[in-house]
This record gives C-alpha cells, sequence and structure tokens, in this order.
C-alpha cells in the first residue's frame, strides 16, 4: 500500500509540475465547453432566413418586420413558392425559413388561432436549434403584444417548427455530453497511454519493471490519478452544461457519475492498450488521437448527427465507446430515464471496458 | 609564422546576464588537428557556434578562414564542413543519394558531384555498396564516409563534434588515419569532444572552463604544465582550479 | 561462490547477432567490467541479466537463480542503472530517492548507510529536480537509486557516458567503496582505460568475449615488442613504420604511434630511428613501451 502511495504522490508531482499537461487536463475542458457553446450562440447575429408568405396579410407583414428588425434575423430572400424553399437551404444561403398559411390573418383574427411553420437546417443542429428559438420567442412576443392589444381575443399563433436533415431536434447544449466523451476520452486515454509511453521513453520504465513492482501496480499507480481527475473534469463539464448552457439535469445523478466511470475504465483501458504498442510519447500521441480521439469527434454523434450518416459509418460508430456513453448521458441528464432503460448501453460498455481491460492487461510485458 | 587559419581576439557572447564565451582569444593555423575541450556548459557549444556563423557574437573578432564571422557569417558557412558521430548522415538514404544530397546543399554542379562521388568511393573502396542505404553499412565506414561528405565542397576547416566516441578502437584508429591524411593536405580539423582519450589525438588542445579557455598547449606540454600522466588528470586538475 | 554465470547466452535482432555463446562469470564480491564499444553488445547483456530481456539461447543465472525462470525473485535484489540517465527529471534528488526506496518496500533511513558517502554531495542540492542537475551528479543520484534497496548484485551499463572526468573518477572511486559492503558490480564501458579500475574484465567485440582475465594478464598476454614512437608528422609516420621491414602493425595512440614488431629485434629502436631518419622524418622519439587492454583489443580484432 506504502508502494502505491508514493507512486500515486510521484504521479501528481509529474502532473502539477507539467504546464502542459495541466493545461490540457483543467484549461482545454473548460475551453472546449465554453467555446463550443458561445461560438454557436455568437454566430447568431444576422442569420440569413427567407420568408414565403402567400398571406401577405397586415399581420404576417407585422411579424415579418419584427422577426427583421430583432437583430437575428435578416431577410434574405422572399420566396414565391414552396418549391424554391429547397434550393434555397442546399445552397446554404439561408439558416431558416418563415413560413405562413394562405390565410394567416384571417384566421388569426376570425378563429382567434393560426399557424406558422419554422424550418431550420438542422445539418447545423445546433445552430438551427437556437435559431428555432429565437424566432418562437419572436412569435411569442407578437402574441402577447396583440392580446395585450385587444384583450378579449385570447389570440393564438401555433408554431410548428421543422427541422430538415436532421428530424431528431437537438437542444443548444447538444455539445455539452459530446464534448464530455471527447474530454473523457482526451484525459483517460491519451493521457495515460503518453504518460506510460514518457516512462518508456525516458528509460525510468526500465528501472520500474527491475524491481518487485508487479504490472498492475504500475498501471493502477499511473491511471488512479488521472482516473481521479477525469471525474473532476466530468464535473466540472456538467456543471458549466447545466449553469452556463441551461442544460436540464432531469436524471439521477449518481446513475451518471457510475456510467461517467464505467465509460472512463473503457477509455482508461483503451490507452493502457496504446500504451503497450508505442514505445515514445509521440507514438502514443499519434494512435490515441488518430485511433480514438478522431473517431469519437466524427462518429459518434458528437459532430454529425448519426442518423444522417451513411449505414456503414453508423455500424463503425458502434464501436466506439461514446457513441454508447453519449447516448446514455443524453438519456440521463434530457429525457431523465433510469438504468432500465440503458441496460443495452450499459452493457456493451461494460463488456467493451472487460475486452480492453483484459487486453491491454495480457499486452502489458513486465520485460522490455 | 603563416596566417592563421582560425583567429579570435576576446571573442564573447553573452545571453541576458550569462556569460557563455568569456574573452576566448587563439588562433589555429592550416593543417593543423586542433581539439576544442571543455565539459558540458563550459561554453564549447556556443564558441563553436559562433565560429560557424551560426550564432552573433556579442564581442569581439572572428576570423574563419579568411571571413570575419560578424559580418559575413554566410560566407562562413560556405568554407567549413561538419562531421558529427551523432548525426552526418540520412541513414534512409544510400551512399550515393547522400553524396549528392550534400553536393546540393553545396551548390555544387552536377558533373563534379559525379567526379566526386567516384573519387570517394574509389577512396574509400566502396564501389559495390554505393546503392546502399547507409544505414545497412557498419559504423567504421560510415564515418569515414561521413567526413569525407563533410569534406566534398573542400572547406579549408572541418569541425568534428565527439567523431569517435564509443567507436571500437581499431575503428578508431582507422578513422584517425584519414584525418591525419586530411591535416597532412592542408584541411584544419577542429576537434570538439569531452573525451579525453579522443583529445589526445589533437596537435594541440584548448581547454574550457566557465566559458573561458584556461589551458591551451599540446597534449604533452599539458601533461607536463599540470604533472599529470593522462589528459584525463590534467581535466581534473584544472577542473578542480 | 559465483555471483553471476553465464552460460552460451545468444541474442539476435533479426540478423544481427548481438550476443553469440557468451560464457563467462563474475564471482561475489567482484567488480567486474564489460569493456567493448558501442554495437558490441553490452547493452542486450546487461538486460538479460536484468530480467528485461530473454536471451533467445542459453542461459544465466545470477546468486543461484535463473534470469528467466526466477526474475520475479531477482528483481528484488538486483541494482540496476539503464545506460542513458533514467530518474524522472522533474521530481528533486530527495524525491527521486524516496520514491524508489518506496518501490522496493524501503526507505531512505534504512540503507543510508549504502549511500552516506555519494549521497552527501548530493545533499546540500536535494531540492533540486534531477534535470537540473549536471551529468556527474545524475550519474550519482542514479546510483543511489540503485542502491537504496541494498542490492546483492549491482549491473550498470556505462554509467560514465556524457560524464565529466572529475566526477567519472569519484564515480569509480564510490565503486571500490561499494565493494566493501560484499556488493558484487558488474559495469559496463566503452572506455579501455576503465579497465584498470575493475578486479577482472571481459574485453567485448560483436557480441563475444576477446578476452576475460584480470587487466594486469590481459595486458602481459600481449606476446610481440611494442614502441611508441613520434615524429613531427604523425600522417608521415604512421605510414613509414606501417611498410618498415618486420612492423606487424601501427596505429595512433594519441600523440604517439604504437608500434608492434612481429618479432624481437637487438637494438629495435635503434632500427626504428634510423629507417625513419631515411625517410626524413624530424623530431623523433622511440621507446619500448608496455601494451594497455586497448592494444590488446586491437591486435584481437586484427587477429578476428
Amino acid at each position: 500500500m506504502n508502494r502505491f502511495r508514493a507512486f500515486i504522490i510521484k504521479e501528481f508531482r509529474h502532473i502539477l509540475r507539467d504546464p502542459r499537461t495541466l493545461l490540457i487536463l483543467f484549461g482545454m475542458p473548460v475551453a472546449q465547453v465554453l467555446l463550443f457553446g458561445f461560438v454557436l450562440t455568437n454566430e447568431i447575429k444576422n442569420a440569413a432566413i427567407a420568408v414565403y408568405d402567400p398571406a401577405s396579410d397586415a399581420e404576417s407583414i407585422e411579424l415579418t418586420q419584427k422577426m427583421a428588425s430583432s437583430g437575428y434575423f435578416r431577410i434574405e430572400r422572399t420566396l414565391q413558392t414552396v418549391q424554391e424553399l429547397e434550393p434555397a437551404f442546399r445552397q446554404g444561403k439561408i439558416k431558416l425559413a418563415l413560413v405562413f398559411p394562405p390565410n394567416f390573418g384571417q384566421r388569426l383574427n376570425h378563429e382567434g388561432r393560426t399557424q406558422v411553420q419554422l424550418i431550420g437546417d438542422a445539418s447545423d443542429p445546433n445552430t438551427a436549434t437556437t435559431l428555432i428559438n429565437y424566432a418562437s420567442s419572436i412569435v411569442q412576443d407578437f402574441q402577447r403584444k396583440r392580446r395585450g392589444s385587444e384583450a378579449s381575443q385570447p389570440y393564438r399563433v401555433d408554431v410548428e417548427s421543422r427541422m430538415l436533415y436532421n428530424p431528431e431536434m437537438k437542444a443548444v447544449y447538444a455539445f455539452v455530453p459530446g464534448v464530455m466523451t471527447l474530454i473523457l476520452m482526451l484525459i483517460s486515454a491519451m493521457m495515460t497511454s503518453i504518460t506510460i509511453a514518457k516512462e518508456k521513453e525516458m528509460g525510468t520504465m526500465e528501472v520500474l519493471l527491475v524491481s518487485p513492482l508487479k504490472p498492475i501496480q504500475i498501471i493502477l499507480g499511473k491511471t488512479t490519478p488521472y482516473l481521479a481527475l477525469s471525474f473532476v473534469n466530468a464535473i466540472i463539464v456538467v456543471l458549466i452544461g447545466v449553469f452556463v448552457f441551461g442544460m436540464p439535469m432531469m436524471g439521477s445523478i449518481g446513475l451518471l457519475a457510475l456510467e461517467t466511470t464505467l465509460y472512463m475504465f473503457v477509455a482508461l483501458s483503451l490507452g493502457i492498450l496504446i500504451s503497450t504498442r508505442a514505445a515514445d510519447q509521440q507514438t502514443a500521441l499519434f494512435m490515441s488521437g488518430l485511433g480514438l480521439l478522431m473517431p469519437t469527434m466524427l462518429l459518434s454523434g458528437f459532430i454529425f448527427p448519426r442518423e444522417s450518416m451513411p449505414y456503414v459509418l453508423q455500424l463503425v460508430g458502434n464501436i466506439i465507446p461514446a457513441t454508447w456513453f453519449n447516448q446514455i448521458i443524453k438519456s440521463i441528464m434530457i429525457k431523465g430515464v433510469g438504468i432500465s432503460y440503458l441496460y443495452i448501453q450499459t452493457a456493451v460498455l461494460l463488456g467493451m471496458a472487460v475486452v480492453f481491460l483484459a487486453l491491454s492487461m495480457r499486452n502489458f510485458k513486465d520485460r522490455l | 609564422m603563416e596566417e592563421p587559419v582560425i583567429f579570435t581576439e576576446n571573442l564573447t557572447k553573452t545571453f541576458g546576464r550569462f556569460t557563455a564565451v568569456n574573452k576566448i582569444s587563439f588562433s589555429v593555423y592550416p593543417g593543423e588537428i586542433f581539439g576544442f575541450l571543455g565539459a558540458n556548459g563550459a561554453g564549447k557549444t556556443t564558441a563553436l557556434r559562433m565560429l560557424s556563423g551560426l550564432l552573433k557574437p556579442s564581442s569581439g573578432i572572428a576570423q574563419v578562414a579568411g571571413v570575419d564571422v560578424m559580418r559575413q557569417p554566410e560566407q562562413v558557412k560556405r568554407r567549413i564542413g561538419y562531421m558529427s558521430q551523432k548525426f552526418s548522415l540520412y541513414e534512409d538514404l544510400t551512399i550515393r543519394e547522400n553524396i549528392r544530397f550534400y553536393g546540393g546543399v553545396y551548390g555544387l554542379k552536377r558533373a563534379v558531384v559525379k567526379q566526386k562521388t567516384s573519387e570517394l568511393i574509389d577512396k574509400l573502396e566502396l564501389g559495390a555498396h554505393v546503392d546502399q542505404l547507409v544505414r545497412s553499412l557498419p559504423l567504421g565506414w560510415r564515418q569515414k564516409l561521413a567526413l569525407s561528405v563533410a569534406m566534398l565542397h573542400e572547406p579549408r576547416i572541418v569541425f568534428l563534434d565527439e567523431p569517435t566516441s564509443g567507436v571500437d578502437p581499431l575503428t578508431r584508429r582507422q578513422f584517425w588515419d584519414l584525418i591525419y591524411e586530411a591535416a597532412h593536405q592542408g584541411v584544419t580539423l577542429m576537434v570538439t569532444t569531452h573525451y579525453m582519450e579522443e583529445a589526445e589525438y589533437c596537435k594541440r588542445i584548448s581547454m574550457m572552463v566557465d566559458g573561458k579557455i584556461e589551458a591551451l598547449d599540446t597534449p604533452g606540454q599539458l601533461k607536463k604544465q599540470f604533472n599529470a600522466e593522462s589528459m584525463d588528470e590534467v581535466f581534473r586538475k584544472l577542473a578542480r582550479g | 561462490m559465483q555471483a553471476i554465470e553465464v552460460q552460451q547466452i545468444t541474442k539476435s535482432y533479426g540478423d544481427l547477432k548481438a550476443l553469440d555463446e557468451l560464457t563467462f562469470s563474475v564471482a561475489s564480491g567482484e567488480l567486474f567490467g564489460l569493456i567493448g564499444p558501442d554495437g558490441a553488445g553490452k547493452t542486450s547483456l546487461l538486460r538479460i541479466l536484468a530480467t528485461l530481456i530473454v536471451p533467445d539461447k542459453g542461459s544465466a543465472r545470477i546468486q543461484q537463480h535463473d534470469v528467466v525462470g526466477d526474475y520475479k525473485y531477482l528483481r528484488n535484489i538486483l541494482g540496476y542503472m539503464p545506460g542513458r540517465f533514467s530518474l524522472y527529471q522533474d521530481l528533486s534528488i530527495e524525491e527521486n530517492l524516496a520514491f524508489f526506496a518506496s518501490v522496493f518496500g524501503t526507505s531512505i533511513a534504512d540503507n543510508y548507510h549504502l549511500i552516506q558517502d555519494i549521497y552527501v554531495q548530493l545533499e546540500p542540492f536535494r531540492k533540486r529536480r534531477a534535470g537540473a542537475l549536471s551529468g556527474g551528479m545524475k550519474q550519482k543520484l542514479a546510483l543511489c537509486c540503485a542502491l537504496i534497496h541494498k542490492p546483492e548484485v549491482l549491473l550498470l551499463d556505462e554509467p560514465g557516458t556524457g560524464v565529466d572526468p572529475v566526477s567519472r573518477k569519484e564515480f569509480w572511486d564510490m565503486l571500490k567503496r561499494l565493494k566493501e559492503w560484499g556488493i558484487t558490480i558488474l559495469v559496463s564501458t566503452p572506455n579501455m582505460d576503465e579497465a584498470e579500475l575493475c578486479d577482472r574484465v571481459g574485453l567485448l567485440h560483436k557480441g563475444k568475449l576477446l578476452a576475460l582475465d584480470t587487466p594486469a594478464n590481459i595486458r602481459n598476454s600481449y606476446d610481440k615488442p611494442l614502441y611508441e614512437v613520434r615524429s613531427q608528422d604523425m600522417y608521415r609516420l604512421i605510414g613509414d613504420l606501417r611498410q618498415m621491414p618486420g612492423a606487424y602493425s601501427c596505429y595512433a595512440f594519441g600523440e604517439y604511434a604504437h608500434l608492434t614488431l612481429l618479432h624481437p629485434i637487438d637494438g629495435a629502436e635503434i632500427t626504428i630511428l634510423q629507417y625513419l631518419e631515411s625517410r626524413q622524418h624530424r623530431d623523433m622519439e622511440v621507446r619500448a613501451t608496455r601494451a594497455g587492454v586497448e592494444d590488446c583489443f586491437i591486435a584481437s580484432t586484427l587477429d578476428q
């Protein structure tokens, strides 16, 4: 136990004394979450929109002008037919379309209730969701004002929003789970593989091997600090998600913590597996970057929605731990589901943890 | 006396408040094998970088092959050759490719490179291996090749950085045969090393301690002066002050 | 009793035979030097003995324990210092030492007597990070770390590399003192001069032992007459001496050329001087000399 403690102390000293490691461990997660969050919200200034207004009555024009003067939207096009909608999106000229029914003002005045359709380009889901949210609130505002002027009549404008290319609606905080999977992968897998490779590169592994330390002690000693730090990071990311970007936390925090720990074990064992193959830090960095981080970013549904991926890539995505963990976080935080809905994902991660851990233990040589 | 081929007077280099090289003055003459010694951090590397035009001196004079290092560093680089045991040749290129590459670096004409290649290969008896990767050659051959390549552009001065450390004694002798031959032909060789067993082969030796040249003479005279049996002992006595 | 027994060890890397049926042993408490140039196989052998790699053929035993089968036990009693500096550069002297002590389940206090001589020199800097130390200090620290668990056998791979002559001498003095504690030491070095500092040496070249004996016996085995010669022009001197009738070999040795004759000649000095005079040499000096370990190494490699 004494040996283990000494090892952990040593490992923490390495971490604390290396500004680069510290920056990756603590600067990067915060910077990434904030960057993703604010870049997305910043983009939404003067977003180009198209308007299709077959009604062209006082009410529809009023709403259109309200949109244009809000500062968020700029009327890029006024469409003559619905058919023009698709090409406008495809060319990337517009990010949102406002579609009125032919009898917008009439229904509003007579029936007290009408509709307006907001169509977003969900190939960029985060932006689309934000735009729709803004537009909806402008519509609400419009509605409230009208109600105010003629208090007797309860006007209602139903907003029907539709996401093109990505029917499963994502919220503005959709990136939070993605960033979390990425960061945990980065720290648990990449940092552990690099720190073990560093011992090899510096020759200190030679000395450790020619000591009574068992391989498992070396591995645990090297990984425990990173496990702890990953956990701290997970907490930071969740806190920023909840308190800065208003992400809900519907489900059980305990369950989230358990699932996160499971995912960290998977990542960690991948890191150890890489370190058994990589003789120096550069190789470890290259292998974990190419083999773990890239797929995590591209295929897990973090940046590109899995639904819009070709089937083959979706299959490849299935062997990426992040894909499953992504679903788990979203389900727990947004939908608030319990473990009973997450058996499959949990089982998959558990299986991965066992397989990778076994593989890495087997491959970790206690010789050179 | 002949014109020195390397001449320095009060050559100094400071980095901020730290004086790496402190007013060193010495001359090296054509055909001399000059040992430039010192422990790590004594200022050896800094002095050498100034002499090869890589680093601008803070003050003092340094002339190398008739060129002022301060004013024409690029000219200096053309007139010197450099070889180190650790790195000199590209191991993943063949002998011929290495020669062609270095010829190109020094702007030699294609025909000249071709002629030099065949001369060099005849001299080193490498004919059968010219298209072999350098990696596959024995260490001794590689070293000889490296020295010859460093002298491809007929420099008047060649800097040798620990040229034979860790090499077996016989290969080391064979390498020194080549160095003696180059010196005999009038090339000046400046050997930097912190291995005293390498230093003893030089005609004259300067010893740097803390940025200054503390001793400069033939190995024999130095041993007499310090009443020492070996250069190792000279070094130890010097270092103790 | 033999502390280290090596039996016909062979180790290859691809086509390269790093060690070729090597057999030797080191007695308990002996300071044994493994001397050879880079690439001779020193590191491979030390790593086999340190239980870090497995030989292709042959066997090795340390304190009666097999290096392959009993490696777990051996790791408790071995002290090993790899060729390159392999301590934690970002930890201080004290932290490094404390860490390695606890890795071996001991503490600095327990075996302080072993490292005391060395550690007193490091102690004033004990808060300094290992990366900021000079080559000599690093080597002393590495030795302390390898000694802190009181190993029975100490394996040192080129401890003198990158170390200035002052520290190198101190390092060897320390090894001599360690012998008093009964520790068996196997040290490798490319430096032929260091042979004299060992009880017994093995001259290693291309994976084979050229000689295995005490330094004195090796020197005495040089069976041809040897002379040191100098003149004002080393290049011509060596060339001319090689062509001298009766010459066996001639190589530069520092300021002198070492000339070996095929057979003893009466008045050899005069003969050599006259020969050189006929070749227009100046400032000549000729003296009979005793062969050093390096001469023997060259002679053996020439014979091969």
